[in-house]
């Protein structure tokens, strides 16, 4: 069900502002690619263009083309909605909606596709709890609000969530930076169970997560204020800590950034 | 937290060279403070002095009157002897209210999810500007717009609903007019759209993007996440603000004292002409009351007072709840 | 997950392989049939507005002439060309120009109390939620409240005035003026207060000469669309300052005219002569309303920047 996804010649814009500027990459299938780069990169603008989730702010646009294994996402025809479906996500912070009971929280992208059976419903809640690690710590209180977790547990609900619909790709937008260590841990350990199955792609400002939970590493970086910003380089985590092609890389993950 | 520090700062300025400066200012705090707390309390003086004085001045008559009050029909107070009751206003007021609610509703949070998530950001504020104008035209003017503009074309409309809609009671009857209380419903729904929908729209705004991305970020639609995010979040803040519009619409005077023609009795039939509202009795039979018709009148506005104040606590009760949930 | 592997078809999974198949018809009709009638609620609330501003402004123009500034009603019967509303205006400025001096000293000193000095006391936990349900006070039952004290109990100008008719204005506007104040007065920065009390200055020199300065013209605007309400109120009126045809320019003694019952006057009588004054009426009234909610906006926008912050 993973899929690997191919950006090619990517811009993306706030109104006038130029965000990301000419940005092409591959992330592969069943692996876990990190972003990482100084604020205002666009590292989180990229993220977005990946399930069209960019375009839901006002004056937001993209330019580029962005292929989910055969398929380009921003090719015309292509419903928003449909690229959502198949690329979820998770957010900084933990976003469970608060009026719905964690149960209701898990089922609610399957309600949204029609699936109203009872029993597979019960199905693939618990199966999607499972999958994010919670099923243990909820499962006798389906019913209480998903708001009165704790917040590790309420981002494991909210993968819990994004998981239930099977989709081709999850994105992870500095998933752990609201958590406590124990949490993040519990994340972490979660990603590296995930990845058997999804094509999984975090950002985030952490290097030693980037170092611990991922395959590949893209390093984002931008020239200055108002400019936009640009992928220096993408390869494999242990080259991108050991040995990268760019001195801007170097200097940023051994911490001589300006 | 700012006010206690400031208490501080200033006790805490002993060794000010010029004696009398310091006492001049303890002096002018102490006057200072009184007029801020003697307004407040005036504030609620006038709330108490409201209450009192129209129960003073209703008593007299309630006295005088051989009907009884609450449940007579009749509104004769300079009769002789004087009888007098607010079951007819108390019927005319409720239905006209909560038909306009019934119309209102609907449109105002729609007008307000068309604000905050149809309309092009740009337009936005300019459309809630033309929405509030609604709520700028005085009712003196939707009363005069009503009469000469509305009425003529209700006819129509109260027929096609009688045809209709006739095997429900409230639209039955044999003669559908345009001087109804249903025309006052629908001239209050007019006036009462602004104020549910500006607080509609408030509440919607203040939806925190992280919900609506949760759900957009699901693969919803564009009304799947208003219904998971916009319209949970908002509930108690619509339910509120339709309650408020609820309170106006009962204390409307001048618009539904010109639409409404007076036919005595309570008529269930809302599309036939007739009816009549606490606000609307006292606009028009003030002008020919004598000393018990004002007392009698003074006592339905109590009764006025009394409900829409039950109903505002009520509103803002339910508004207020709102924030404790997020 | 395990589970998640083996749960059948996935939901939303087309049988073909495409992931990007498009949302059933169901729920883009839904979407689609939401967004209709979310743009006809828009339509639906914009005719009422566009027919009232339509006929007010046509059927105004009619009587907009010199006269109806210049000549009040005296002597002029229902079926008479002619007449004004000239004492009307000067009724309604006048009415609205006390109840505006009664309101706005005692509005925002409670304002001052709620923001600066009681806040958090039940005093003022108790004067805020009275000012809530104040706004919701139907302004026939202010009228009535004046009438009760002021005219029938303290008998001063039993047979109507114009300051009674401001009295029962001024109760409408105070809520407004209080609420508009109290949101400025949160938007002025704490430390302007602590900087200016680690000066030494007293705490009353402090509000006057640097709090309710820098919210003024916040609290301008919020006075302005107070005013702007209360101009088009009939029903207390009707009960305070009652019927003349007459120019009086005492607001002490007698009643006096409005705007607003002149309207309500000329509409209770059926000729076209009466019903063209009334539209008249109405149009210089909403005028004077459109030009205040103007003239608070302009107010308003120069307060923007330093509200910005």
């Amino acid at each position: 069900m993973a899929k690997r996804i191919e950006v090619s010649g990517l811009h993306a814009y706030y109104g006038g502002v130029h965000a990301i500027d000419d940005i092409s990459m591959t992330i592969e299938p069943r692996s876990v690619t990190a972003f990482i780069g100084p604020s205002g990169c666009g590292k989180s603008t990229f993220l977005r263009t990946l399930n069209r989730m960019h375009e839901v702010i006002p004056g937001a646009r993209v330019e580029g083309k962005v292929m989910l294994d055969d398929e380009d996402l921003y090719a015309t025809g292509v419903d928003p909605v449909a690229v959502r479906r198949s690329v979820g996500m998770v957010f900084q912070r933990p976003n469970p909606f608060p009026t719905m009971s964690i149960y209701d929280n898990v089922a609610a992208g399957l309600k949204l596709n029609g699936v109203r059976r009872k029993g597979q419903l019960d199905e693939i809640v618990e199966g999607s709890l499972r999958g994010a690690n919670l099923w243990n710590e909820v499962k006798d209180r389906l019913g209480k609000p998903g708001a009165g977790l704790s917040g590790g547990q309420q981002q494991r609900l909210c993968i819990a969530r994004a998981i239930a619909v099977q989709p081709q790709v999850l994105l992870m937008d500095e998933p752990c930076s609201a958590l406590d260590p124990i949490s993040t841990l519990a994340i972490e350990d979660l990603i590296a169970k995930l990845k058997d199955q999804y094509t999984i792609v975090i950002v985030t400002h952490n290097m030693q997560q980037a170092a611990r939970v991922s395959d590949r590493t893209a390093f984002f970086n931008i020239a200055g204020t108002g400019k936009p910003g640009k992928l220096i380089e993408i390869d494999d985590t242990s080259k991108i800590f050991t040995n990268p092609e760019q001195k801007a890389t170097e200097d940023y993950i051994t911490g001589r950034f300006g | 937290m700012t006010s206690q520090s400031g208490i501080e700062a200033h006790v805490g300025t002993p060794a000010r060279p010029i004696g009398g400066a310091v006492s001049t200012g303890r002096a002018g705090d102490r006057i200072f403070a009184a007029a801020a707390r003697g307004s407040g309390i005036l504030v609620l003086a006038i709330m108490a002095a409201i209450a009192v004085f129209l129960i003073w001045k209703a008593i007299p008559a309630l006295q005088k009157n051989e009907a009884n009050f609450l449940t007579s029909e009749d509104w004769n107070p300079n009769a002789v002897p004087p009888r007098f009751g607010i079951a007819q206003l108390a019927f005319g007021t409720l239905m006209s209210s909560l038909l306009a609610l019934l119309m209102a509703t609907p449109v105002a949070i729609g007008i307000a999810l068309f604000i905050a998530f149809y309309s092009p950001r740009r337009l936005a504020s300019g459309l809630g500007y033309v929405v509030d104008l609604l709520a700028a035209v005085p009712s003196i003017v939707y009363g005069l717009w009503g009469l000469l503009v509305l009425v003529p074309h209700m006819e129509g409309a109260s027929k096609l609903l009688n045809t209709t809609f006739g095997w429900i009671p409230v639209f039955g009857g044999d003669n559908p007019g345009k001087s109804s209380i249903f025309t006052a419903g629908v001239v209050l729904a007019i006036m009462i759209l602004p104020i549910i929908s500006s607080i509609s729209r408030e509440v919607f705004l203040q939806v925190p993007r992280a919900h609506v991305e949760a759900a957009l970020a699901l693969g919803a639609t564009r009304w799947e996440m208003i219904r998971m995010s916009v319209l949970p979040y908002g509930r108690s803040g619509m339910v509120g603000a339709s309650m408020l519009g609820l309170g106006r619409a009962m204390g409307e005077t001048i618009a539904v004292a010109l639409v409404l023609t007076y036919v005595p009795g309570i008529n269930w039939h809302l599309l036939e002409n007739g009816g009549s509202t606490f606000a609307a009795n006292i606009a028009k039979n003030f002008g020919e009351a004598g000393e018990i018709g004002r007392g009698a009148l003074i006592a339905s506005g109590l009764v006025l007072f009394v409900i829409t104040l039950v109903v505002n606590m009520a509103a803002r009760a339910v508004v207020a709840r709102r924030k404790e949930f997020v | 997950m395990t589970a998640v592997s083996k749960s059948a078809p996935g939901p939303g999974r087309s049988a073909k392989g495409s992931s990007l198949a498009p949302v059933s018809s169901s729920r883009k009709i839904k979407d689609r049939l939401v967004q209709g009638l979310v743009y006809a609620a828009f339509a639906l609330a914009i005719i009422p507005l566009l027919s009232v501003l339509w006929t007010v402004i046509t059927n105004g123009l009619a009587r907009l002439d010199a006269d109806f500034f210049a000549f009040s009603m005296n002597g002029v019967t229902a079926r008479d060309g002619g007449g004004g509303a000239y004492h009307a205006i000067i009724g309604t400025l006048e009415q609205v120009a006390i109840a505006t001096v009664i309101s706005v000293p005692v509005a925002v000193l409670t304002a001052v109390y709620l923001i600066e000095y009681g806040a958090g006391s039940r005093l003022a936990k108790a004067i805020s939620f009275f000012v809530d349900v104040m706004t919701g006070i139907p302004s026939i039952v202010a009228g009535l409240f004046v009438l009760a004290m002021w005219m029938l109990t303290l008998q001063i100008a039993p047979e109507g005035s114009g300051f009674a008719g401001a009295l029962a204005l001024s109760i409408l506007m105070m809520p407004t003026v209080v609420r508009a104040t109290e949101e400025m007065l949160k938007l002025v920065p704490g430390d302007l207060r602590e900087a200016s009390y680690a000066l030494g200055v007293p705490r009353w020199r402090t509000i006057c000469f640097v709090v309710l300065p820098t919210a003024l013209t916040g609290i301008l605007t919020g006075i302005m669309l107070a005013v702007a309400r209360v101009m088009g109120e009939t029903a207390p009126l009707l009960l305070t300052i009652f019927f003349t045809k007459a120019i009086n320019f005492n607001p002490f003694d007698g009643p006096q005219g409005s705007l607003p019952t002149f309207i309500w006057d000329q509409v209770s009588n059926p000729q076209q002569t009466s019903l063209d004054r009334a539209w008249t009426g109405a149009l210089v009234l909403i005028l004077l309303i459109m030009l205040l909610n103007l003239g608070a906006r302009l107010v308003a926008r120069r307060f923007k920047p330093a509200a910005g912050r």
